[in-house]
């Protein structure tokens, strides 16, 4: 008993900050063959969402949940209306955000970056408040019905502990997910770009590599043929710490103002 | 696969998956690769990365299509039509690879006098009896010029379907027919093939295929661009080309094309034979077919002087090329069968050996099963209920049986046919007494995959099966020992092959897992000792055969399968086990063993030109060392490896000597890749586009409208629509999605993999929705003369309306991965489909078949009830294997 309360102030050196990793998702090289979304609830044991069939294509697990963590995207682009006719898939994933509006939104300190720079959400400190999951500009985040606590991908934190490549990356058959340092990634990923350009296909493009806006680079990035909103992805992500300032001011200079406001109608005695 | 046996000599891909990587063009056809073998498409994405084309030609615009730089649409079931049209394009257009044809095919050969072309006789070859709708072999005469015109000893009578590798070789006494290399005579086998394709014209292949001239001549070209001494191009075909009753020759079309550009036994071109269920390359090398023995040695037959062994091999033997080896391959085989008992006074124990005396393949097996006649049956991992055409009959078959054992996972639609499925059974009418049996999965066992590519490749087992779920192996093996133990006093003399069967597997220790417990289970046998049987000892002290070289005839060697000698060379030595990569070498020998002699490539001599230098710099592959006097290269030659390119043989040589230093195709008698075949096909020396049985539009080419030697079963359950039938005026082909495996039992009854296709659809177009009035995920029914059934409707796109000579055409594609057992349930695709049999292999023509749709539901809506999702997540102990164990676990952090 007394152990257990001692253990409580204990506080274990952190774990050595390593080398910032990261996705990098192809979706030139997709085939949409879902293996990322089996070896991910394999590996982490999630369960299936249940069986619905959307007719949206082959899409039927249709978004990133507390329960499904990779995600493929079917969009037919086919018909008179389009010049060539494709079928884009693209393997969808928390977005590991190098500045996380869910971690900046997480009061209880659960939503951490572990050593690898991935964000991580630590069950047992989450208090389900769901904060998380209104930051979350991505849908990335969601709450577990069963146990009230937010879930998303963990880039396989305890296979990079390992030495192991995340479940997906390593299941995927045509390295359409590639995982490695960001470093390296950011320079295969540019190359890439560059190669495709050459080869006439000049849609091809990188999300979320940079900052942008008021939005961080993306950990977890990926390279694009169409529009961000084609993949239901958003054009410009917005991060609601951004506009703490501003929004800070505005409130102080509304209570100010309501302050003196009220001083002017109730503050007048006699 | 009599369709690449007959063009190049072995029923098996010419190449390897790892190969496509470099190949500059890739013509995808009759295959969904990027769905049906995700991992293996890895390699084509691979070359497009490095700027090969890739071309998809199929009905259905699929996650394939959706990768390639060209997809053209064609109606499925005219395979034969485009792909003539490509062989005529690139004739007509002078675009063949003149040097290797010249050197290596037998295009300078000629052809009897006698032989009448389909082109003249109006879609049938000369020897067609129309009444038997059979070729006479008497009056048929499609041999070489000068072969006596008796019936050759090889050829099987019709009744059996022959796969060896004696029918494939054909009889040919002259290694070096009369031919004439200038490639003017009429006779010759060049010109018979140019007059046979003529008539393909892209206008012609167009309005039979609903594709556009232009398709097939930018296909052709690519494939003309990118053909030739620095370029390669490859196939790639799957179930989309065997599922017709033209399927072998749709292969034999492939071949044709290939060897004219000049692609075989070169890196980045051959042919790549996807197969449709792991290890099914491993079932016909060891075969679980009627009519062959392990390595593609003919089973005896009844029908035909197989009395004793002379008889057999006076029959069976061919002089030339390499199959003049096979007897040493039979007398090791029975050697290995029946040990000591097999001495040269009992000819081995030849006469042990079941006679056949009729096709026993899958589907006329089901049909003779639906008369009754077949008393029991056991499945392993086979799911006929679901998985076999026209599904309803395999149904009314089973009910039909007096017992049935099935070994599966789950209670799969063919162990739970007595209560459920669209019939609505009634289980007190049905008297079949039903076994079910819990299977290991692979995880839970040692064993061996034969894949696509003859790659065996040992997997160890990592846990053990849970409860009473045990391996096949330990089901048969010990199922063997009970059988021989109720025979053990007979003294029949039927009966003293079963027990002089060496049955001998027991393991010498106690078997311990990964996490290094010992196995709960003490009576598994020792599989290894199995696969060390079929590589091959010799008899006196037991030691591993490491080559089939040295398999000898008299009985001195025991071997069980020829071809798969060396995979176990050395007494602790598991080539099949191995998994090294070779960074410089992209063939990585020491990944598994591929057989023949880990050979990746077949036919690799052709890498070389005549004098034995490679083609090109940019496609070395093998070629010949003169100062080691020696083949060498990146694989293991597919030629006697000290036999320099100008060798000429004897006269009278037998045998290997037979066959010139400049004969890759050492299988054949002629050692040349064959553009006409002669022998080993029974619908005809040269593919001809025949319709698909069930078809809305008549033959366009020939008056002979189907294939005229492929065969319906008459059965009340089995009828077909009338040609041209009215009312059937929609083409269907069935399909497959990679969410799902084959007929569902090994997905249906995973959540996981529900979840990702929860629901049986059908793939239709607007264009049709419209027509019918069916709803973008509503309900419709497909009807053929077999069944109906009702399915989602999946209004896309990417399936097209095609312009078939003029006529507006619909097509559908249905996915078979539903059935009435497991999580999800719907309807059975299979039901649809009929049983017509192609000739050569007795296959069925589920990828193109006639049907009706109309929006709605069936009147009975049956409510079979999908069994509840697996109650995830499961919170079992995970093993502690050490990472020394973990093969993945040795691999560096990071992709990249």
């Amino acid at each position: 008993m007394l152990e257990n309360l001692a253990r409580v102030w204990e506080r274990p050196e952190p774990p050595q900050q390593q080398e910032e990793m990261g996705f990098f998702t192809d979706t030139t090289l997709c085939i949409g063959c879902k293996a990322c979304e089996v070896a991910c609830k394999q590996w982490n044991q999630l369960p299936a969402d249940g069986f619905h069939w959307t007719g949206n294509s082959y899409d039927n697990t249709t978004m990133l949940s507390d329960t499904t963590w990779r995600h493929v995207a079917f969009i037919e682009q086919l018909g008179h209306e389009v010049k060539r006719d494709r079928w884009l898939m693209m393997s969808d994933v928390c977005k590991h955000c190098v500045q996380a509006p869910c971690q900046e939104a997480c009061p209880t300190g659960s939503i951490i970056y572990n050593e690898f720079g991935n964000v991580y959400v630590q069950q047992d400190i989450c208090n389900g408040c769901g904060y998380c999951v209104a930051a979350c500009p991505f849908g990335v985040l969601d709450r577990n019905e069963a146990d009230g606590c937010a879930h998303k991908c963990t880039l396989c934190y305890d296979r990079q502990k390992d030495g192991l490549k995340p479940a997906c990356a390593k299941a995927c058959p045509t390295e359409s997910i590639k995982f490695g340092p960001i470093t390296k990634l950011h320079q295969i990923a540019r190359e890439r770009v560059e190669q495709l350009h050459e080869r006439g296909e000049n849609g091809a493009y990188l999300y979320g590599a940079d900052a942008a806006g008021e939005y961080s680079a993306l950990n977890s990035f990926f390279l694009l043929l169409d529009k961000p909103s084609v993949y239901n992805l958003p054009e410009a992500p917005r991060r609601p710490a951004a506009r703490m300032k501003t929004n800070y001011l505005v409130s102080f200079a509304t209570a100010v103002g309501l302050a003196v406001v009220s001083a002017c109608f109730f503050g007048r005695r006699e | 696969m009599p369709g690449l046996g007959a063009s190049f000599g072995r029923g098996a891909a010419t190449t390897f998956q790892e190969d496509l990587q470099n190949s500059d063009c890739i013509l995808i056809m009759g295959s969904n690769m990027a769905e049906a073998h995700p991992v293996g498409f890895r390699f084509p994405l691979k070359a497009r990365e490095r700027g090969a084309k890739l071309i998809h030609v199929d009905p259905r615009f699929t996650r394939t299509s959706a990768m390639c730089n060209l997809y053209v649409p064609i109606r499925a079931g005219t395979d034969i039509a485009f792909l003539g049209g490509l062989i005529n394009y690139v004739i007509q257009n002078d675009r063949w690879f003149r040097e290797y044809v010249l050197a290596y095919t037998n295009a300078a050969t000629l052809i009897s006098d006698e032989f009448v072309d389909a082109d003249e006789l109006g879609g049938v070859f000369s020897g067609y009896h129309a009444d038997k709708r059979q070729y006479e072999p008497e009056r048929k005469r499609w041999n070489y010029k000068g072969e006596p015109t008796n019936v050759p000893a090889t050829e099987t009578p019709p009744e059996i379907k022959n796969e060896s590798w004696s029918e494939k070789a054909g009889f040919i006494e002259n290694p070096e027919p009369p031919s004439d290399p200038t490639l003017q005579n009429p006779k010759c086998v060049f010109q018979t093939v140019k007059r046979h394709f003529a008539r393909y014209t892209p206008e012609m292949v167009a309005s039979i295929c609903g594709c556009r001239p232009d398709d097939i001549i930018r296909v052709a070209e690519a494939l003309c661009e990118n053909s030739g001494r620095e370029r390669t191009s490859a196939i790639v075909y799957a179930v989309g080309w065997t599922q017709h009753t033209t399927g072998v020759q749709m292969i034999r079309a492939a071949g044709i094309l290939q060897l004219l550009l000049g692609n075989i036994g070169r890196p980045g071109g051959g042919i790549m034979a996807m197969r449709g269920h792991a290890s099914i390359q491993g079932s016909t090398d060891i075969p679980t077919l009627y009519n062959l023995l392990p390595g593609y040695i003919p089973q005896p037959s009844a029908l035909r002087n197989h009395n004793t062994l002379e008889d057999y091999l006076e029959q069976e033997r061919v002089d030339n090329g390499y199959w003049s080896n096979f007897p040493k391959f039979l007398v090791s085989l029975l050697k290995a069968w029946y040990g000591d008992a097999a001495t040269k006074k009992n000819e081995w124990g030849f006469k042990w050996l079941p006679r056949i005396d009729k096709d026993y393949s899958q589907l006329p097996h089901f049909i003779r099963m639906a008369e009754g006649k077949v008393k029991g049956l056991f499945l392993f991992g086979q799911n006929p209920a679901g998985g076999a055409p026209n599904a309803g009959l395999n149904r009314a078959a089973l009910r039909k049986l007096d017992w049935l054992v099935v070994r599966d996972w789950f209670e799969i639609e063919s162990a739970c046919f007595w209560y459920k499925g669209p019939e609505r059974p009634d289980p007190k009418a049905i008297k079949t007494e039903i076994f079910f049996m819990p299977a290991a999965a692979a995880a839970e066992k040692d064993g061996c995959f034969t894949n696509t590519q003859r790659l065996l490749q040992w997997h160890d087992k990592a846990v053990d099966p849970p409860d009473n779920c045990r391996s096949d192996t330990w089901f048969v093996y010990h199922l063997g020992k009970k059988v021989k133990a109720l025979y053990a006093d007979s003294k029949a003399e039927r009966d003293q092959g079963l027990l002089n069967l060496t049955w001998d597997y027991e393991r010498d220790a106690q078997e311990i897992l990964p996490d290094g417990r010992p196995s709960r289970i003490h009576d598994e046998p020792d599989i290894e000792r199995i696969l060390k049987e079929i590589n091959g000892y010799t008899v006196e002290d037991r030691r591993q055969v490491s080559d089939f070289k040295n398999l000898k005839v008299d009985g001195s060697t025991a071997c069980g399968c020829w071809i798969y000698c060396g995979v176990f060379p050395e007494e602790d030595r598991n080539r099949a086990r191995s998994r090294q990569r070779d960074p410089n070498n992209y063939t990585s020998p020491d990944w598994g063993f591929s057989w023949p002699h880990n050979r990746r490539m077949m036919y690799n001599r052709a890498s070389a030109d005549p004098q034995g230098k490679p083609w090109s710099e940019r496609k070395k592959y093998i070629w010949w060392d003169e100062e080691q006097k020696k083949w060498t290269g990146l694989d293991d030659p597919d030629f006697d490896p000290e036999k320099p390119p100008d060798y000429q043989p004897k006269k009278n040589a037998t045998g290997m000597d037979a066959l010139a230093g400049d004969c890759p195709f050492i299988m054949k008698p002629d050692g040349k890749g064959w553009l006409y075949a002669p022998a080993g096909t029974v619908d005809g020396p040269l593919p001809t586009h025949y319709e698909p049985f069930e078809s809305p539009i008549p033959n366009l080419l020939y008056d002979q409208r189907e294939n005229p030697v492929a065969t319906h079963r008459e059965h009340s359950l089995n009828p077909l629509a009338a040609p041209m039938d009215p009312n059937y005026p929609i083409v269907a082909t069935t399909h497959r999605l990679t969410e799902h495996y084959l007929s569902g039992p090994m997905s249906r009854f995973n959540s996981w993999l529900n979840e990702l296709q929860p629901e049986m659809f059908v793939e239709i177009s607007p264009a049709l929705a419209e027509a019918y009035g069916i709803e973008h995920g509503g309900w419709m029914v497909v009807e053929t003369p077999r069944a109906a059934i009702e399915t989602r409707a999946m209004v896309t796109n990417r399936i097209k309306e095609l312009n078939v000579n003029g006529r507006l055409l619909h097509q559908i594609g249905i996915p078979f991965h539903w059935g009435y057992a497991g999580e999800t349930v719907g309807g059975i695709a299979n039901d649809l489909a009929s049983i017509v049999l192609e000739p050569n292999v007795s296959i069925h023509e589920a990828k193109a078949f006639a049907c009706r749709v109309r929006a709605g539901r069936l009147q009975e809506v049956h409510a079979d009830r999908p069994l509840k999702p697996a109650p995830w997540p499961t919170r079992e102990r995970a093993p502690q294997t050490p990472p020394s164990n973990q093969p993945e676990g040795q691999f560096g952090r990071g992709s990249v």
